[in-house]
């Protein structure tokens, strides 16, 4: 996979050709871009997250479901840095991850949105989506205080990748508006813009679709196959809508009292007994 | 009416984010700059001019503090101690070491920097509120150690004289060659916050006060930045504290005690946080209030009162006052002077239509 390019590199148009090329090797699906081992999170003598092991293979789309209180955000808050695990491994890209700090995570190619949209709402859209391109900017106090020539000349190509991500989510028309002031499907659509900005290899998403009318799931659910095919992002996401999980994932894990009670395919999962009865209870 | 979008078509990104897009704007700017170098120390008397002068000290800090408080979100109260850093560092190495003002400038304004990323530290752990006894903490801690300690201030209650200021030969005497420095210092301040605060180092001090969480995960080291918006906004306070030192011709503690920190936070909640104009106009109104309220009583006062109980009231005037704008701000109008600007601005876009 192509490592976060300068500036100068090639566009995203371009790159989403790689990304489809690249798709079609044998790679694809089958080595895991994160793994988690055994891995616990205990808050005094709650525990959130129990011995739960998985993989996201690279490229894949990966769904996380499970009831209320399943531990379901905890374990995203640990891969994303916010929690440390209590025990257990993370491993992205063959790299010990489970002790690093959200902003070195993120600085490695892990991107997240929230289930409570976490935008900078003082900020325009295109400014929260430019804030993504943080970590592949240089401009440090001298330059970013001089500007014109230095910072400026870094500035203007970031934005033009920044545009890219607008046009792509089709955001257009409201580039120049506070964050703040934007309805409740278009922030979503902004905060998975920053995310996509960062220029992820995995993206984390939290209730992508939460509180979403039929429409807005629909166009978000075809985003995120389009940036999981044509950005070869591999997307790890946690979801309510059992109908949109089934239909995009590649693959299903099912979280209940903190354990993992079920992986695999989809239609594998929907049979499996032990996911009957977390969702519908058991039977006699 | 002259303030309008429409028409101006942007064909590259650097034309779109360039600092004054529409050209109403920079003819605006071009304006002001004519007026402030070549008409205003024409006319103005050596008065006037050092009420400019106050003010273009004042716009400094302001600035800085703004960096801070209104970009950044981590409030301070210690910017007063900072300044009176930047003001020791300064008079020592001119009077010890004999150095010209074009170091001692920037060494005071490194020097606060310094200290002030040392204040800034339990920002990590602590916010809002707590954070502000901390740096409350600070300045008294300064105060007191500038005072105490006869290295620093050549003992309790002494005050440094300092030589005027002079740059390429250039002594700075009067107040009209003092009044271009400080032009100068001023403007070169306001455009180094205009382009931080557009900067990818404004859009992460920003993100730090909007969401810490969410700039954390966008990359973000937020102790670093935090840090950093700490040293950056006290080096603009330290070098604050140079000018004024050098404007007033002595060093001493009690030009920087609380009260200066306090009416520097007042200027940025009357101009306007997280703006750039508001400072600059918060700085104005802040240190023209009490020369009009002066001004005002001198000639309506006796009117009401003798002299003797004139000459009382006047200070605690000024004091009652400022309290009673900074109340009248916060509940009219939150976003200060820089609001009431840009809403007149919006209004006249459209005049004489309604929309």
């Amino acid at each position: 996979m192509p490592l976060p390019m300068p500036a100068d590199g090639p566009l995203i148009a371009e790159r989403r050709v790689a990304a489809v090329c690249a798709s079609d090797q044998s790679e694809r699906y089958v080595t895991p871009i994160l793994t988690v081992e055994g891995l616990s999170k205990r808050f005094g003598g709650v525990v959130a997250v129990r011995d739960v092991s998985l993989a996201v293979p690279r490229g894949s789309i990966t769904s996380i479901i499970g009831p209320n209180g399943a531990g379901k955000t905890s374990l995203l808050n640990m891969i994303s840095g916010f929690y440390r695990p209590s025990e257990g491994r993370i491993t992205f890209e063959a790299r010990d991850i489970s002790r690093s700090r959200p902003n070195q995570i993120a600085s490695l190619g892990i991107g997240r949105t929230f289930q409570n949209i976490a935008l900078f709402g003082g900020l325009t859209v295109l400014d929260n989506i430019l804030l993504g391109r943080h970590v592949h900017m240089r401009a440090g106090v001298l330059k970013s205080v001089i500007y014109w020539g230095l910072a400026a000349r870094e500035e203007i190509a970031h934005r033009a990748r920044c545009e890219e991500i607008i046009e792509f989510l089709r955001l257009q028309d409201i580039r120049k508006q506070p964050a703040s002031a934007l309805p409740y499907g278009l922030r979503k659509r902004v905060e998975l813009g920053r995310a996509l900005a960062v220029e992820p290899r995995l993206l984390l998403l939290d209730e992508p679709m939460g509180g979403m009318n039929q429409e807005e799931k629909e166009n978000m659910a075809r985003f995120i196959l389009d940036v999981n095919q044509e950005w070869g992002v591999t997307m790890l996401l946690i979801e309510h809508d059992m109908g949109v999980v089934m239909d995009i994932s590649d693959q299903v894990v099912v979280l209940d009292s903190g354990q993992r009670i079920a992986a695999g395919r989809p239609a594998d999962v929907q049979a499996d007994p032990a996911v009957i009865a977390a969702y519908l209870g058991k039977t006699r | 009416m002259f303030h309008r979008e429409a028409g101006v078509f942007k064909t590259t990104y650097a034309a779109d984010m360039s600092l004054f897009p529409l050209p109403v704007a920079r003819k605006a700017i071009a304006v002001i700059c004519v007026l402030l170098v070549a008409f205003i120390p024409l006319v103005c008397s050596e008065y006037q001019l050092s009420q400019f002068n106050l003010i273009f000290i004042a716009v400094v800090g302001a600035l800085g503090l703004n960096i801070l408080v209104g970009y950044t979100g981590q409030i301070s109260i210690g910017h007063g101690a900072f300044m009176s850093v930047g003001a020791y560092t300064a008079a020592n190495l001119a009077v010890r070491l004999d150095l010209p003002f074009w170091i001692t400038l920037p060494a005071g304004g490194l020097m606060a920097a310094l200290i002030g990323a040392a204040v800034g530290v339990p920002s990590l752990r602590i916010k809002g509120l707590y954070l502000a006894i901390t740096t409350l903490a600070a300045q008294l801690i300064i105060e007191w150690t500038i005072n105490h300690v006869p290295f620093i201030s050549g003992g309790t209650q002494v005050s440094i004289p300092v030589p005027k200021p002079s740059l390429f030969g250039f002594q700075f005497e009067t107040q009209r060659e003092l009044y271009f420095l400080l032009l100068l210092a001023a403007g070169v301040a306001t455009i180094a916050t205009l382009n931080l605060v557009r900067s990818r180092l404004g859009r992460a001090f920003v993100a730090i006060r909007d969401h810490d969480i969410a700039a954390e995960i966008t990359g973000i080291d937020i102790f670093r930045y935090k840090l950093l918006a700490f040293a950056i906004s006290s080096f603009y306070a330290g070098v604050t504290g140079v000018l004024y030192t050098y404007y007033l011709g002595i060093a001493n503690y009690e030009q920087f005690q609380i009260d200066v920190s306090i009416d520097f936070l007042a200027m940025i909640i009357i101009g306007g946080l997280g703006s750039v104009l508001g400072p600059i106009l918060g700085a104005a109104f802040v240190t023209l209030l009490p020369i009009f309220i002066r001004g005002l009583m001198q000639s309506m006062g006796g009117l009401l009162m003798n002299e003797n109980t004139l000459a009382a009231v006047i200070p605690n005037l000024r004091l009652t006052l400022f309290g009673v704008a900074i109340i009248l701000f916060l509940i009219v109008e939150p976003e200060g002077l820089n609001r009431l600007w840009r809403n007149s601005r919006n209004y006249f876009r459209f005049w004489p239509f309604s929309y």
